[in-house]
């Protein structure tokens, strides 16, 4: 049965809840690489970069984009601790090619007024809304 | 006795007064119930978050971790959270005497972090240093607010300027009942954290990666992120709540003082009467 392989997991942001519910396989970003948790995961707690968040479910994939925070992973459920999740459709495609613009023109530029961290943290904040749009 | 004229004035001056808070009143009942609601939709990440710093922290008790002890600056940081408008009852002078009214807090060695134009006028006529203000984060506060201010506090704190943070806020306990609160933030204490420890976290044996300092690292400030956008929250509910209770007594007041006015007019009233009616009568005899 489908069902022994299910775990729960929990997307939680801020402003609300933003997903609970059963799945099968999840893939992360997090600051050691990306990895994929099935059921029964030894405990850890990992700390999640910018990146795309895959929850294979039963009957298919969603993806959400998630800015930053962390990850606790037991036996038989996920809990994500996120500080911006976003799901494809709340994305604004535009506002996020600016982001982008906007970051590599500071990159580019340099000079002593540009916090280069900042800038490069927008750009792959640009990117990962970009990618699943 | 004051004339029928001026009875009236007063009346439609306290007539307009009155419809003003019952306004006001209805406009903070509206904006309670939206507040309330992002108070409630923020706790569940509260808590998670609350859950995994404790368990991060009863299971690594010893750990020398720069966030877990005071610093060596005898200065402590307050992030004193108000409102920006007034006509809120006790609200915001209640979290004012808060902090002025405790011995610890002397002007001397405490820093302000405002949040809220109200608290941060009071404070600054007793005499204490604002660094820095959030007031335009006290209507509506978002995420990114909280984490602007926990930011600047953390810098401060890791630079050594201060040993302690602190922050001071109302707590929404109901519509009618809200109570300034003064919590330690920085740094986590932890008798408080050692308290709850479920017995899922107790018997996992939980693995960190990269490793325990450096999930501290990133957890603590989010955790005081968190602390702090909570806090926000719920004050915009209290500050509502408190507007609310305020404004409802305002508009009670107000109908009192219409119902006597009124009482007033009308004596004054047929007293004119009377005493045109006692002259005219009066004239017809002194003719007759």
């Amino acid at each position: 049965m489908a069902d022994e392989k299910m775990f729960v997991l929990e997307i939680i942001s801020p402003e609300r809840v933003f997903y609970t519910g059963e799945a099968h396989f999840v893939e992360l970003t997090t600051s050691e690489g990306e990895i994929g948790v099935y059921k029964n995961h030894i405990p850890m707690t990992n700390i999640l970069m910018p990146g795309v968040i895959r929850i294979h479910q039963q009957d298919g994939i969603k993806t959400a984009a998630v800015m930053s925070g962390f990850v606790v992973i037991l036996k038989d459920r996920i809990k994500i601790m996120a500080e911006v999740a976003e799901w494809p459709h709340e994305i604004d495609k535009s506002r996020a090619e600016e982001a982008k613009k906007r970051a590599e023109r500071r990159l580019k530029e340099g000079g002593p007024g540009v916090d280069m961290a900042r800038a490069e943290a927008a750009l792959k904040r640009s990117l990962v809304r970009l990618s699943i749009k | 006795m004051a004339s029928m004229r001026d009875i009236q004035r007063r009346k439609v001056s306290v007539q307009s007064t009155g419809q003003i808070t019952k306004a006001m009143k209805l406009i903070s009942t509206v904006k309670l119930q939206k507040a309330r609601e992002r108070a409630e939709h923020s706790k569940p990440y509260f808590q998670g978050m609350y859950d995994t710093v404790s368990a991060v922290l009863s299971r690594s008790g010893n750990i020398n971790h720069r966030f877990l002890k005071t610093g060596e600056s005898k200065k402590k940081a307050v992030i004193l959270i108000s409102s920006n408008r007034g006509l809120a009852g006790g609200y915001n002078s209640n979290i004012v005497k808060l902090i002025t009214e405790n011995p610890e807090f002397a002007p001397e060695n405490t820093v302000i972090y405002a949040v809220g134009r109200k608290a941060k006028e009071g404070l600054i006529r007793r005499g204490y240093e604002i660094r820095q203000d959030y007031s335009e984060a006290a209507d509506e506060p978002m995420y990114s607010d909280a984490m602007g201010i926990s930011k600047d506090v953390l810098k401060a704190f890791e630079s050594g300027e201060i040993g302690e943070i602190y922050l001071a806020y109302t707590v929404f306990k109901n519509t009618v009942s809200q109570v300034p609160d003064l919590k330690k933030i920085l740094p986590v204490s932890m008798e408080d954290s050692k308290g709850e420890k479920s017995e899922e976290d107790t018997k996992t044996l939980m693995n960190y990666e990269p490793g325990e300092e450096e999930v501290l690292d990133i957890i603590i400030p989010k955790y005081v992120t968190s602390l702090i956008y909570g806090a926000l929250v719920e004050a915009a509910a209290s500050e509502n709540g408190a507007r609310m209770t305020a404004m409802d007594s305002a508009t009670s007041n107000a109908e009192e003082m219409i119902s006597e006015l009124s009482l007033m007019y009308n004596r004054a009233r047929q007293g004119s009467i009377t005493q045109e009616l006692t002259e005219i009568i009066a004239g017809a005899e002194a003719i007759s």
